[in-house]
């Protein structure tokens, strides 16, 4: 990874803000994250921390009410029409519901065949069979001809979730966001489909976007990756994996990871707990003030972190934190 | 060759699942049954228009199978005869509604903003209208002879109610993730609506369409029963239940069929269509498809 | 303690040889094949299995809240309690109403559409104690606000409040402590943590084991979460195309599996905590309860399989001291 290099992907304070019943909610809040060619990076975090919104922003889905997101050093939503129409190809999302991302109405051919045709990838159908059929084979669908004539209710959701990748690779993307693309499938039949999207991303290079809320799946997607934690609507943490997995720094991580449970009964009953001060999760319509953690978290100081947003701060190996508390004391240390 | 055997084979299949609902199979047989009484009889009954004094309000007899008329004309003839209009009337404002309905209902919510505002406002403005009084006012004003003028005046009395329907509809099917999906592939605007929604909209406005045309029957009965309507030399169900009432058809013990044979063949054709629902809705879900 | 030593060795609860079957478009769904286990008095069961493995209609039946398609085509459930025992098969409407909660009650999936929302928390215990012939408000009240404070609420705050005022993780709570209300003396869990966030996950996994030591009661949780099972469990049974293919104590099932599946199911779910270790996949699809494979239900995804396994179904053996298996090859089986 060469530091200097255009990041593919780049956000620059970007937020969102959604009108409900006349109220604003602050879905997103100021994230910037920049992602180079080839990298994997994971956003982290439990139902409304804004992990979908974000990966929606990147995949040009949502328009951000502020800020810029950037695909190869570009402002995506100042493109000439033709520009944006190879940044929307280039970066796709597979979404999380594989009983809702495929039409219904249509065979396995009829939805991968599309694009490829409307695209002009392949000149006529007979191309267009033979390309659909060696995605199938990519995504372990084989033998792919029993799949084209099938309807998606005729699939299992772990076939499903493959077709949806598959035709995400049609337009041969450079970027994929993948939404909770494994969270809504079996036990035994999420791991293949995690070794088939890590295949994908060591052989076609793709850059990936991997959203979720199990700190588990993303430590064994993302080692050679960064992750980066997201509480309500803004960007807490973020690191190289072994670092945020092993040494996390800010308090909503370190009781995030203490707080999972195992598959191991020895090592889930003995894990030490981070105890926080409240179970309540605050509503996005009431977003505490300063750090928005502040009334949960157990290193609260009265006076510094109700006051002010703490800023993503380096603490050193590479990992930034947005909490007073951390930063202070880690700059200590390095005094010291 | 093969496209032959295709056609073949979606009618085959299409039968199978009209089959599967035993309702909606029996709805199916009844429509079948009033387009062969209305469109095939015709040629073999001739419409009886001599009046016989002699055989006024005969009850049912081997000559006449369901009796004469106030005239003494056969109400068999008439009922085969008066099928025709109100079939093809009912057909047509249908499939103009629902064909109004669709368009408007999808530019609504699909372009939003202002247009969908400027539509959504045009529907309340209609749907706070008495169309059925404005209706009998403008009959007294046009002649409505005409079978497709009748069918298109009778379509603006469905149209508001039916756009907003298809409008929430589009809404809903607007947000899938496959639309989604489609829009971040790249696809066009004519593909996401006539490939992505479309296609899973089509029981619900086959569906539609049916109870526009129920609709459209009692209307134009209503109208020709008010007298509002005439047709000068087509006759129909509606015109043969008007005239034997304004000729006092009800006062006599064997005027029973004058009345009943037509009032049944409406009862009898509105549910069928209404049967016939259960099985478009097989027809049309993919998942009963199955892939060949 | 008395009573539990006149009682001793007792089972809470006795399945035998239960079978259900519903009709669906393609034909019978044959969702629970021949199910027997029981339930030790005072212990947790976590009945884990994956989406379409008959683990839920299988807890239904335990409480006879069974669609009305689906039948019970043969099999005895027992309930004991004092030395006197009840057969649910044989229950009549009356009887069944009492025993559902009296005896056994179940916390069902989704918490949100379990509670009425046009009623206020407190309103839905005291129905539920009046449907039951308690009529004694006050102490009712009582026993409500003993049990929130059990699962760690606050019961100023949540008596009043309408389900809908209240989070996901607490509505859960209060179904818990709904549930507790009459003191059953078994409680069938449904999913307790499935679709709450990891935090919230994390509280009522406390409650359950902090309830577990405070009241006297037997515990059967259904979950795919095999880290629920290894969290809260005593012994664990792994359910797969409706039928249990293996029971054992929570430290056998995880670290001495000796069915393929089990040991499968736990290699494939990756740890935070610990070594990177390789994930093992289990190959083909999940199976197919109208049509189960022929012999061993498991036999076309597993390594394990020979002629034997894909023409006799193996039945539940002795594979250890309190560890049973179904599988012909057992002995081989090796984490």
């Amino acid at each position: 990874m060469t530091v200097n290099a255009t990041p593919i992907i780049e956000l620059d304070r970007v937020s969102r803000v959604f009108e409900q019943r006349r109220r604003q909610v602050k879905a997103v809040d100021a994230v910037s994250l920049a992602v180079q060619e080839g990298e994997v990076v994971c956003l982290v975090g439990e139902s409304g921390c804004g992990k979908t919104t974000t990966g929606k922003m990147i995949a040009g889905l949502i328009h951000p009410s502020g800020g810029e997101v950037r695909y190869a050093g570009k402002n995506i939503w100042a493109m000439s029409k033709d520009e944006f129409r190879r940044y929307r190809l280039a970066v796709q999302l597979i979404h999380q519901d594989p009983y809702a991302s495929l039409n219904p109405a249509h065979t396995v051919y009829g939805i991968m065949s599309a694009p490829l045709l409307q695209h002009g990838i392949v000149a006529n159908h007979k191309q267009a069979r033979e390309r659909v059929r060696d995605l199938l084979r990519t995504v372990d669908l084989t033998p792919p001809d029993d799949f084209l004539d099938k309807y998606p209710h005729q699939l299992s959701g772990g076939q499903r979730q493959r077709v949806s990748v598959a035709r995400a690779l049609t337009v041969s993307p450079k970027v994929i966001v993948a939404d909770e693309a494994v969270s809504m499938v079996d036990v035994s039949i999420r791991v293949s489909l995690l070794n088939m999207l890590s295949r994908l991303k060591r052989d076609l290079g793709v850059t990936f976007i991997f959203i979720t809320h199990d700190l588990a799946v993303a430590k064994h997607f993302a080692w050679e990756g960064r992750i980066a934690v997201m509480y309500l609507g803004r960007m807490i943490e973020i690191g190289r994996t072994p670092q945020i997995i092993n040494h996390p720094q800010h308090p909503y991580t370190r009781a995030l990871l203490s707080a999972i449970p195992e598959a191991d009964p020895r090592i889930t009953r003995t894990k030490e707990r981070l105890q926080l001060r409240s179970l309540d999760i605050p509503s996005l319509l009431n977003i505490p003030s300063g750090c928005s953690f502040h009334p949960r978290c157990p290193l609260f100081e009265a006076g510094l972190c109700e006051v002010s947003v703490p800023p993503l701060a380096d603490v050193g190996d590479g990992t930034r934190v947005a909490c007073h508390v951390v930063a202070r004391e880690r700059a200590k240390e390095v005094v010291a | 060759m093969t496209f032959v055997r295709g056609i073949a084979n979606w009618f085959g299949q299409t039968l199978r699942l009209i089959a599967r609902n035993k309702a909606g199979f029996l709805g199916f047989i009844g429509l079948l049954f009033f387009i062969f009484l209305a469109f095939v009889m015709p040629l073999f009954v001739p419409l009886d228009k001599t009046s016989r004094v002699d055989k006024i309000y005969n009850p049912p007899s081997a000559e006449h199978i369901l009796g004469t008329d106030f005239q003494g004309r056969d109400i068999f003839s008439l009922v085969v005869h008066g099928g025709r209009d109100v079939i093809v009337i009912a057909f047509l404002t249908g499939a103009i509604s629902t064909f109004i309905a669709v368009v408007l209902g999808s530019i609504s919510a699909l372009l939003g903003g202002a247009v969908d505002s400027a539509i959504m406002a045009a529907t309340d403005f209609w749907l706070a209208i008495p169309t059925f009084p404005l209706l009998a006012v403008l009959a007294t004003q046009i002649k409505l002879n005409d079978v497709w003028l009748l069918s298109l005046i009778l379509a603006l009395l469905s149209w508001a109610t039916l756009t907003r329907a298809i409008r929430s509809q589009v809404l809903s099917l607007r947000q899938r993730d496959y639309v989604e999906a489609a829009r971040s592939l790249g696809m066009s605007h004519r593909h996401i609506i006539f490939k992505e929604i479309l296609p899973n909209m089509m029981s619900y406005i086959a569906i539609s369409l049916v109870f526009a045309m129920t609709a459209a029957v009692y209307a134009q009965g209503g109208l020709v029963f008010l007298g509002l309507l005439s047709f000068s030399d087509n006759n129909s169900w509606a015109v043969t239940i008007q005239l034997a009432w304004t000729r006092g058809a009800i006062f006599f013990k064997d005027s029973f069929l004058n009345i009943m044979a037509p009032v049944a063949a409406i009862a009898l054709f509105q549910l069928s269509l209404v049967l016939f629902t259960r099985s478009l809705e097989e027809i049309f879900n993919p998942r009963l498809r199955v892939g060949v | 303690m008395s009573e539990n030593a006149k009682t001793a060795g007792e089972p809470a609860l006795l399945v035998e040889d239960l079978w259900v079957e519903y009709p669906a478009r393609r034909g019978v769904v044959k969702a629970v094949r021949g199910v027997s286990f029981e339930l030790r008095r005072g212990e947790t069961l976590a009945l884990i299995g994956e989406s379409g493995s008959g683990k839920t209609t299988l807890g239904l039946a335990l409480v006879r809240l069974l669609p009305k398609a689906a039948r019970i085509k043969q099999g005895r459930i027992m309930y004991y309690r004092n030395g006197t025992s009840q057969d649910v098969l044989a229950l009549n409407a009356e009887q069944l109403r009492r025993f559902r909660w009296q005896e056994c009650a179940m916390v069902f999936q989704g918490a949100q559409n379990a509670l009425n929302p046009v009623l206020r928390i407190e309103a839905q215990f005291l129905d539920t104690a009046r449907a039951h012939g308690m009529t004694d408000a006050k102490a009712v009240r009582e026993r409500a606000i003993e049990l929130l404070k059990m699962v760690q609420l606050d019961p100023q705050r949540v008596m009043h409040s309408f389900p809908h005022e209240l989070s996901g993780g607490m509505r859960q709570r209060v179904l818990i402590a709904l549930g507790l209300l009459l003191q059953p003396q078994v409680i069938i869990l449904d999913e307790p943590t499935t679709a709450l966030d990891i935090l919230t996950q994390r509280s009522v996994i406390e409650v359950l084991r902090r309830l577990r030591t405070q009241l006297d009661f037997s515990l059967i949780f259904i979950s795919h979460d095999l880290s629920l099972a290894a969290e809260l469990a005593d012994r664990v049974a792994t359910v797969y195309a409706g039928a249990i293919v293996e029971i054992g104590s929570v430290y056998d099932i995880f670290e001495r599996p000796r069915h393929p599946y089990t040991l499968a199911l736990t290699r494939s779910v990756p740890t935070v905590t610990g070594e990177m270790h390789p994930l093992a996949s289990i190959p083909g699809s999940p199976p197919d309860l109208i049509n189960p494979p022929l012999g061993c239900a498991f036999h076309p995804r597993c390594p394990y399989a020979t002629d034997q396994c894909r023409s006799q179904e193996p039945r539940l053996e002795r594979v250890g001291d309190d560890q049973f298996a179904a599988c012909w090859h057992w002995q081989e089986v090796k984490p």
